[in-house]
C-alpha cells in the first residue's frame, strides 16, 4: 500500500461526505455567482452626472467654455448657477449639488503666472467617492485650451488598460480572489475542526495515517473546489461582464493554484487553533476583513498609509490581486510576476509548517 | 502468561487537576482487563495514554512490547481503538465507514473486501450496510465501531465505555463479541462503569480519582473484599436506618428493595451481634444476615471507603 493510498482514502471519503452536504455545494456554486452579480451589478465606482453649482466669478469668455467643457465630460450632471459662495454652499448643504466649483474672478491671470490654482471644487466630503471625481476633475486637460499648459496637474490618471473605466473589468479578477480567501479559508478551517468536534479525529489519529496524509488528503479536494469557482467566475465574467483574460490561462490557473493553496494553508493553520467551528469561523473572519479591505480590492494600495501596506504584504490576496489583474488585464506573463508568486509561496511554506508542527497526532 | 501493557507509576496532570495520579498497570494477553471506576476516575486519561493520543506527565508505558508514546506509530498498527464517542462518520454508509476504515490500515483490496464481508457478517450488520450511520440505532453503531476497530485484526483492543448508549441485550451481544475475540487470541482492555460487565472481564481494576483502588479477578476481589457485608430485613426500614445511625463502625448502607446492604469492617468481631443490638428497640422483628459480597459492594469499599474518601465524604 503507497504512501498515497492513505492520502486518496482520505480525499475520497471528503469529496464522499462533500458530496452529500447539499448545502455546502450550493454554496461552492453560490457564493460565487452571487458576489459577483452583486458586486459586477452593483458595485460602481464610475461615477457620472454628479450634480454641480458653479460660481462664476471671472465672468469671462474663458470662464463660461470652462463651464461648458465640464459639463462635456459627463462626469458632470445638471450644473447649477450659484449667485453667491453663499448660495453654492447652501447648495452643496441640502444635496441640490454636491460638487461645487468656485471660478475665481482672476482666473485669466492665474492661468497666466500658474502660480495659484486656477479654481476651486468643493466636494461634499460625506460621500467618499466624490473625492475621487474632484481628483478626476483636476486631471481634465481643459485649461489647455486657454492656450497654455495647465497650471496643475497634481494627479493624473492613467486609463490605459481599462480605457472604458468599467468597474465589472477591475472587479471581476479581484473578486476571483476575494471569493477564493474566503470559501478556501472557512473550509478548510471548518472540515478539520468539524472531525475535531465530532470526535473523528480522535479515532484517525490512532491510525498509520500520517500528518502529511491527513492533510494532504483533507485539502485535496477543495484545491478542486478552488479551480471550479476560479473558472466559474471567470466565466461568468467573461459572458455576464465581458471581462476577457488577456494573458495565458494556464498562467492564470498556475497562479490561482499558487494561491489557493496559501490560503488553504491559512485554513489549516487556524484549524489547529480553533477548538470548535465557532472559534474556526470567527478567526476566518479576521483574517477575510483585512484580506478585503486592505489588499487592494476595496480601496488603492497605493493610498493606504505605510503601516497597513505592511501588514497587506502578509496577506496572500494582496500579492494575487496583482497576478490576477497582471494576466488579465495588462496580459502580463507569470513569469513576470517572480516577486508576487515568491511571496505567495513564502506565505504557503510558513503557513504548512507551522500547522504541521503545531498539527500532533495527540490530543494534548 | 505474557503480558500485553505495562505502565510504572504512570500519571497524567491536566494543570493543577491530577486525572491520573500514577499507577502500575499489568494487563495479561488474550483476556478481557476491566477499568471500573466513575466518571472522573482516570479511566478515559488511562486510555488515551496507552494508545499515545496523551502524554504521561510521569510514568512508563509498554504496549505490546513497545514503549509508548516513543514508538506509538509502531502500536498503532496492532491496535484497535473504540472511543467513547461513535467516532465514525455519520454522513457515510455502514459500509462506506469500513471501506474506509480498511484504506486508512492498509489492507490491500482483496484482503479488505474480504474482512469487511466476514465482520459485517459476524456483527449483523448486513442489512444495514448501505445505510448511514448516523441513522443507526445505540447498538448497531457500537457493532459497527467494534468491526470498524478490528478490521486489521488488531492484537490489541482499547474500549472505551463501549456500551454506555446501549441497550442490555445489544450489551449482551456486545460482550459475546468480546468473547469471541479473546478466544481468538486478542487482548481486550475495557473501561466501564455497569457492574454487570466488570463481572464479565477476566481481571479487574477499580478507579478512583486516578489511582488503582483494588485490582485482581472479580471473584477473588470479592472474595477478599475489605468488608463484612451483612442484609437486613425489616418492616420499617426508616425506622431501621435512624437505629443503625447509632452505629459508628458501619461504613457504609444501600438500601436493594425492602433489605439494607450494610458493609461492617472485616475484622468486626460479632457484626451481626452488634446490629441487631441496634436494631431490636426499633424493629424487633428484624433479621439480620452475613452474606457475600458482590463486585458492587468491592467497588463501594474500594472507592468509599479509602481513608481518604471518608475524610471527603465526613467534610462534605
Amino acid at each position: 500500500m503507497s504512501w498515497f493510498a492513505r492520502l486518496f482514502a482520505i480525499a475520497a471519503k471528503e469529496v464522499r461526505q462533500l458530496s452529500r452536504d447539499r448545502i455546502t455545494i450550493g454554496l461552492i456554486v453560490g457564493i460565487p455567482t452571487i458576489q459577483l452579480l452583486l458586486f459586477g451589478y452593483a458595485i460602481n465606482f464610475d461615477v457620472r452626472g454628479v450634480s454641480t453649482a458653479v460660481l462664476d466669478q471671472a465672468r469671462t469668455s474663458l470662464s463660461r467654455r470652462l463651464v461648458v467643457d465640464l459639463g462635456a465630460t459627463q462626469v458632470l450632471g445638471t450644473i447649477r448657477q450659484a449667485g453667491s459662495e453663499r448660495e453654492l454652499r447652501e447648495l452643496i448643504q441640502r444635496g441640490d449639488a454636491n460638487v461645487g466649483i468656485v471660478i475665481p474672478p482672476d482666473l485669466e491671470r492665474r492661468i497666466a503666472q500658474g502660480d495659484r490654482a486656477a479654481m476651486q471644487i468643493l466636494v461634499d466630503g460625506s460621500q467618499p467617492a466624490l473625492e475621487n471625481v474632484a481628483q478626476g476633475l483636476t486631471a481634465i486637460p481643459l485649461l489647455r485650451r486657454a492656450g497654455r499648459p495647465a497650471p496643475h496637474r497634481p494627479v493624473e490618471i492613467l486609463v490605459a488598460y481599462n480605457p472604458a473605466k468599467r468597474t465589472a473589468v477591475q472587479i471581476v479578477p479581484a473578486l476571483c480572489g476575494v471569493i477564493l480567501t474566503m470559501t478556501m479559508v472557512i473550509f478548510t478551517a471548518s472540515a478539520i475542526v468539524r472531525e475535531r468536534e465530532r470526535g473523528n479525529l480522535e479515532l484517525l489519529i490512532t491510525t498509520p495515517v500520517s500528518v502529511g496524509q491527513l492533510m494532504a488528503g483533507k485539502l485535496l479536494p477543495y484545491v478542486a473546489i478552488g479551480l471550479i469557482q476560479t473558472t466559474l467566475i471567470l466565466a461568468l465574467g467573461y459572458w455576464l461582464f465581458d471581462v476577457p483574460v488577456a494573458g495565458r490561462l494556464i498562467d492564470l490557473y498556475l497562479g490561482a493554484l499558487l494561491f489557493i493553496a496559501a490560503s488553504l494553508s491559512m485554513g489549516l493553520f487556524i484549524s489547529t487553533l480553533a477548538q470548535t467551528q465557532f472559534q474556526a469561523m470567527q478567526m476566518a473572519i479576521v483574517t477575510m476583513l483585512p484580506s478585503i479591505l486592505m489588499s487592494g480590492f476595496m480601496f488603492p494600495f497605493e493610498g493606504m498609509p505605510k503601516v497597513a501596506q505592511w501588514i497587506a504584504q502578509l496577506l496572500p490576496l494582496t500579492h494575487f490581486n496583482e497576478i490576477i489583474r497582471g494576466i488579465v488585464l495588462r496580459g502580463a506573463a507569470l513569469s513576470d510576476m517572480w516577486p508576487e508568486l515568491a511571496k505567495l509561496t513564502l506565505f504557503l511554506v510558513v503557513m504548512m509548517t507551522l500547522s504541521i508542527k503545531r498539527f500532533r497526532k495527540r490530543l494534548d | 502468561m505474557t503480558i500485553a501493557i505495562s505502565a510504572r507509576g504512570l500519571a497524567r496532570h491536566f494543570g493543577k487537576v491530577i486525572a491520573v495520579a500514577g499507577i502500575d498497570l499489568d494487563v495479561p494477553s488474550a483476556q478481557i482487563y476491566g477499568f471500573l471506576g466513575p466518571n472522573g476516575s482516570g479511566k478515559s486519561t488511562t486510555i488515551r495514554m496507552l494508545c499515545g493520543l496523551l502524554v504521561p506527565t510521569r510514568g512508563t508505558v509498554t504496549v505490546l512490547g513497545h514503549s509508548v508514546p516513543r514508538d506509538a506509530e509502531i502500536v498503532r498498527r496492532k491496535l484497535g481503538y473504540m472511543t467513547q464517542r461513535f467516532s465514525l462518520w455519520d454522513d457515510l454508509t455502514v459500509g462506506e465507514n469500513l471501506e474506509f476504515m480498511g484504506r486508512v490500515y492498509g489492507l490491500e483490496r482483496a484482503l479488505r473486501r474480504e474482512r469487511i464481508r466476514d465482520r459485517v457478517a459476524n456483527y449483523d450488520l448486513a442489512e444495514f450496510a448501505g445505510q448511514r450511520a448516523g441513522t443507526l440505532s445505540g447498538g448497531q453503531r457500537q457493532r459497527l465501531a467494534l468491526a470498524a476497530a478490528t478490521l486489521h485484526d488488531p492484537e490489541l483492543l482499547l474500549l472505551d465505555e463501549p456500551t454506555s448508549a446501549v441497550d442490555p441485550q445489544s450489551r449482551r451481544d456486545f460482550w459475546e463479541n468480546l468473547f469471541a475475540l479473546v478466544a481468538a487470541g486478542t487482548t481486550i482492555l475495557v473501561s466501564t462503569h455497569y457492574m454487570d460487565e466488570a463481572e464479565r472481564c477476566h481481571r479487574l481494576a477499580i478507579l478512583d480519582r486516578g489511582s488503582i483502588a483494588s485490582e485482581g479477578e472479580p471473584k477473588v476481589l470479592a472474595r477478599d473484599i475489605d468488608a463484612t457485608v451483612i442484609e437486613i430485613e425489616c418492616g420499617d426500614l426508616v425506622a431501621a436506618r435512624r437505629a443503625l445511625a447509632t452505629v459508628p463502625a458501619i461504613r457504609s448502607i444501600a438500601q436493594l428493595g425492602n433489605r439494607l446492604r450494610v458493609l461492617m469492617p472485616r475484622g468486626a468481631r460479632d457484626p451481626e451481634g452488634e446490629l441487631r443490638a441496634a436494631l431490636v428497640p426499633h424493629c424487633s422483628e428484624a433479621r439480620v444476615e452475613r452474606v457475600s459480597a458482590s463486585l458492587e459492594d468491592v467497588f463501594v469499599a474500594a472507592t468509599r471507603l479509602r481513608p481518604e474518601a471518608a475524610t471527603a465524604e465526613r467534610a462534605a
